[in-house]
């Protein structure tokens, strides 16, 4: 059975614009996907449908299984049970995406607490444990800092730490890198591989950067204004592009890469 | 799309309101149906033919006070935002351009001035003068000025916190042109929507000032004082004790739909906000 | 934490200090003579000379000003121009009205605003949100004096079942007829607070609502309400807790009208009589007790506001503007 089975979603605003259009992809279990496009494409939209966490007024028709649980139409039960337990997500903007009045610890431990039962000390081990297991220096002291009071790459850290708490078999990152310094950029996505890979999860990757995208995944699936346009194995699409669209993609990651190149060897 | 026509129409209702009560207030500068002191209709008759909505209690016409009250709501309404807006402007952009200690402490004053009520300054006000209008719309305008101030603070606070800012002053534009260039452009929209919300809130504290007996003296009927006087016959002769306070809510209820419309039109931060 | 409280303290006192100076020199610029209020109208120099004398109002302003700030030191806010009494005790009486007054329909408004407002954004695009938020809108466009008018016609009038104004004469000792002649100025007061505190309820829920970290929250797992309950109600107390601080000074001070209304012999009505007599210690007593009153109830919503959201407590002033 695929941990992730989309077929002929369809994402409305609520005056009936069509913003995703009839969208299908699969995922076996263990399997990692890259969802590309610019923005506006629909990408983090389909992320979110798949969770049930479309803001209000939009309307998803076709379907979303999840882990064999349809998403679309689901009662809000139904859908905490998925949530953080067959998939977890990972999300942009790791200031906003944190509750600035809560201290970090708090917040990881409120899935583990839910979700596995944990209590006092063992609660408290936990936390640090999953502060740890995202290489975070000193778990004990982050644990109980504000938001506001750790770096950017450190609170996506906690992010993941969070998402990773409840060991779900999908793991979602929406442009989980895009908001960090370049330098911290490149640690974080070979901590996302690492622990992945660790723990045979699925990985549906969103960025509009491909070459974000071929660190972390074998497949991906190019987006275009709200639909699929071409779908594939990374190094194939490269090296052979068929739409228009993807060609741009490729195009414009070459010359950053060899800008890149031409520096390095100076 | 749909946006776009929701806007528009809360703008319409909103001028169509306003508008109304305006032809009122703009007639009533030309022909009043009967003289402000005529009271020769008899007392207190009730809506029928000759007097619309009936008389007070002196034999006064009421519609013919309506339409002077209109004009005295607007006359409020206009006096207290431009006095808001003169001031009140002034003094939020000296703050914003102050540093240190004199903005904190311009801040600090200002905070406690919002926390008094409007009518408290205006029943001093009104002891130091004399109760007429101008006495209430200073009063008011003056209450007013401390908001509009402390918003003007910050709105420019914000433009000048801007990288073009910074770079305007690199490239040795001067302060009163940035002011004129920058900073007005960019702080006018939100300005105007606030002034028509003062301007509503203005409306209501005359009417406030002048059913406690200090806004314009009789025989200049505002609506607050109608009210006042019409208190005690509410139960036998309602409609002096509800016409006034109908229009009047009517006013600010146009008026607030205006303010929201011409936020919808002109803020663009506002727009994004929603979107 | 206890940096912070002494500073604020400190603050408080510079203010009040400040706000005493002013209010003192604001009245003496006032036009018109005290003593005029004390002597009858075809008075000669010499019974004013004498009126003035006995208020001390023919020594120089700084003398005035000294002798006002002892008083106020030794805790006695002077003596009434015109009853000869003493203000204290006067304020006191009229604040048991008041103060029961206004925090009862601050509490109510606080009750109907917040599940009203949080409703109105939530279900915003549904007919009863939109009903909601327009009957706010209507709200705030009654003047306050008009909807006690009303509610004095409709309950008290017509129906009969509350008093249409007054206070009994010895107060809270007749605790039931008090609490009547209060219940409708309270509704009142409360209806028309609320009006305008469902507006800022209704955009700090809005804020919430849209924010990522209720979506993260809902993300791991837990469900809208435990969502709204452990992140949201936090996270939108910050703004409307500094808007409840202006709303509960200002209905303290502006609850004169209100008490005109319906009569009540409340701290507005005191401060009123006081100007319209021109007599200073009634005015700078009222002004003094209510500035401290104003700066008191800023003090606890800033502090409120920096125990529940850490990223104010750098600094010596918070409060979300």
């Amino acid at each position: 059975m695929n941990i992730l089975d989309v077929r002929d979603l369809t994402i409305r605003t609520a005056d009936g614009r069509i913003l995703v259009d009839r969208l299908s992809l699969a995922m076996a279990p263990g399997e990692r996907l890259g969802l590309i496009g610019e923005s506006g494409s629909g990408k983090s939209l389909t992320t979110l449908a798949v969770l049930g966490l479309l803001p209000d007024g939009m309307t998803v028709t076709g379907s979303a299984e999840l882990a064999g649980t349809q998403i679309v139409g689901a009662s809000e039960k139904q859908l905490t049970g998925v949530r953080g337990q067959d998939a977890a997500i990972v999300f942009q903007e790791p200031l906003t995406a944190l509750d600035p009045l809560m201290r970090v610890g708090r917040q990881i431990a409120e899935p583990l607490s839910r979700r596995r039962g944990l209590k006092g000390a063992e609660l408290k081990r936990a936390v640090v444990a999953a502060l740890e297991q995202v290489r975070l220096p000193e778990p004990d002291r982050i644990a109980r800092a504000f938001p506001h009071e750790i770096s950017g790459g450190q609170r996506q850290r906690v992010a993941l730490a969070m998402a990773l708490a409840c060991e779900p078999k999908l793991l979602i990152a929406d442009e989980p890198t895009t908001a960090l310094d370049v330098t911290v950029q490149s640690d974080m996505l070979d901590l996302l591989d690492t622990l992945v890979r660790e723990r045979d999860m699925a990985v549906l990757f969103v960025s509009h950067d491909l070459a974000v995208v071929a660190r972390v995944t074998e497949r991906v699936l190019v987006m275009k204004d709200g639909r699929a346009v071409e779908e594939g194995d990374v190094r194939e699409i490269v090296r052979t592009p068929r739409e228009e669209y993807t060609k741009a993609l490729v195009e414009s990651a070459r010359q950053l890469e060899s800008a890149l190149d031409l520096r390095s060897t100076r | 799309m749909k946006r776009s026509t929701k806007r528009s129409y809360t703008l319409t209702v909103g001028c169509v309101l306003a508008g109304l009560i305006a032809v009122l207030a703009l007639v009533s500068l030309f022909w009043l149906p009967y003289a402000a002191d005529d009271t020769s209709g008899g007392r207190l008759t009730g809506p029928g033919a000759g007097h619309l909505l009936g008389t007070d209690k002196l034999g006064r016409d009421l519609f013919t006070q309506l339409m002077t009250g209109s004009r005295i709501a607007f006359e409020a309404g206009l006096g207290s935002v431009l006095i808001a807006a003169a001031l009140g402007g002034t003094l939020g952009v000296l703050a914003a351009f102050a540093q240190g200690w004199i903005d904190d402490t311009l801040s600090a004053f200002l905070d406690i001035l919002i926390a008094f009520p409007t009518l408290l300054l205006a029943m001093l006000i009104v002891a130091a003068r004399s109760a007429t209008l101008g006495s209430a719309v200073l009063a008011i305008g003056l209450a007013q000025s401390a908001v509009v101030a402390r918003l003007v603070r910050i709105l420019v606070k914000r433009v000048l916190a801007q990288d073009y800012i910074t770079a305007a002053r690199t490239s040795g534009t001067s302060w009163p042109r940035i002011v004129a260039g920058h900073v007005l452009p960019n702080i006018w929209p939100t300005l105007v929507v606030n002034l028509a919300l003062q301007f509503g809130l203005a409306v209501l504290a005359e009417a406030g000032l002048s059913y406690l007996g200090l806004g314009a003296p009789p025989p200049n009927a505002s609506w607050g004082r109608m009210l006042q006087e019409a208190q005690a016959t509410f139960t036998t002769a309602p409609a002096g004790a509800l016409a006034p306070g109908i229009l009047l809510v009517l006013l600010v209820i146009g008026v607030n739909l205006i303010a929201d419309g011409l936020r919808d039109t002109l803020d663009p931060a506002a727009r994004r906000r929603r979107a | 934490m206890g940096r912070y409280l002494l500073r604020r303290l400190a603050f408080l006192l510079v203010s009040l200090a400040l706000a005493s100076v002013v209010l003192f020199a604001l009245l003496r610029m006032l036009p018109g003579d005290p003593a005029n209020a004390l002597t009858s109208v075809g008075a000669g120099p010499e019974q004013i000379a004498a009126a003035r004398h006995s208020i001390g109002s023919d020594k120089p302003l700084p003398e005035q000003f000294v002798h006002w700030i002892g008083q106020l030191a030794s805790g006695d806010l002077g003596t009434s121009f015109v009853s000869s009494l003493p203000v204290g005790p006067e304020i006191a009486s009229r604040l048991n009205v008041t103060v029961p007054l206004t925090l009862a329909a601050f509490v109510l408004a606080v009750l109907i605003a917040v599940p009203v407002g949080f409703v109105a954004a939530h279900r915003r695009r549904t007919w009863y949100g939109a009903l909601l938020n327009g009957v706010s809108q209507l709200g705030i466009a009654v003047p306050v004096f008009w909807l006690g008018m009303i509610l004095i016609a409709v309950f008290a009038l017509n129906a009969g079942w509350l008093p249409a104004g007054g206070f009994p004469q010895d107060g809270w000792s007749q605790p039931a007829e008090a609490i009547r002649s209060l219940a409708l100025p309270v509704i009142t007061i409360a209806l028309v607070m609320s009006a305008s505190l469902i507006r800022y309820v209704r955009s700090a829920s809005l804020d919430v609502l849209g924010s990522d970290y209720l979506r993260t929250a809902r993300a791991m797992g837990s469900s809208f309400g435990q969502a709204m309950w452990r992140h949201g109600l936090r996270n939108a107390s910050v703004p409307v807790i500094s808007i409840l601080g202006i709303e509960l000074a200002s209905t303290l001070l502006g609850a004169v009208v209100v008490e005109s209304v319906y009569a009540l012999p409340g701290l507005g009505s005191l401060l009123a009589t006081g100007i319209a007599q021109h007599d200073y210690p009634v005015i700078q007593g009222v002004l003094f007790v209510s500035t401290l009153a104003v700066l008191i109830i800023g003090f606890a919503a800033d502090f409120a506001q920096r125990i529940i959201d850490p990223r104010l407590r750098g600094r010596l002033s918070g409060g979300a503007r």
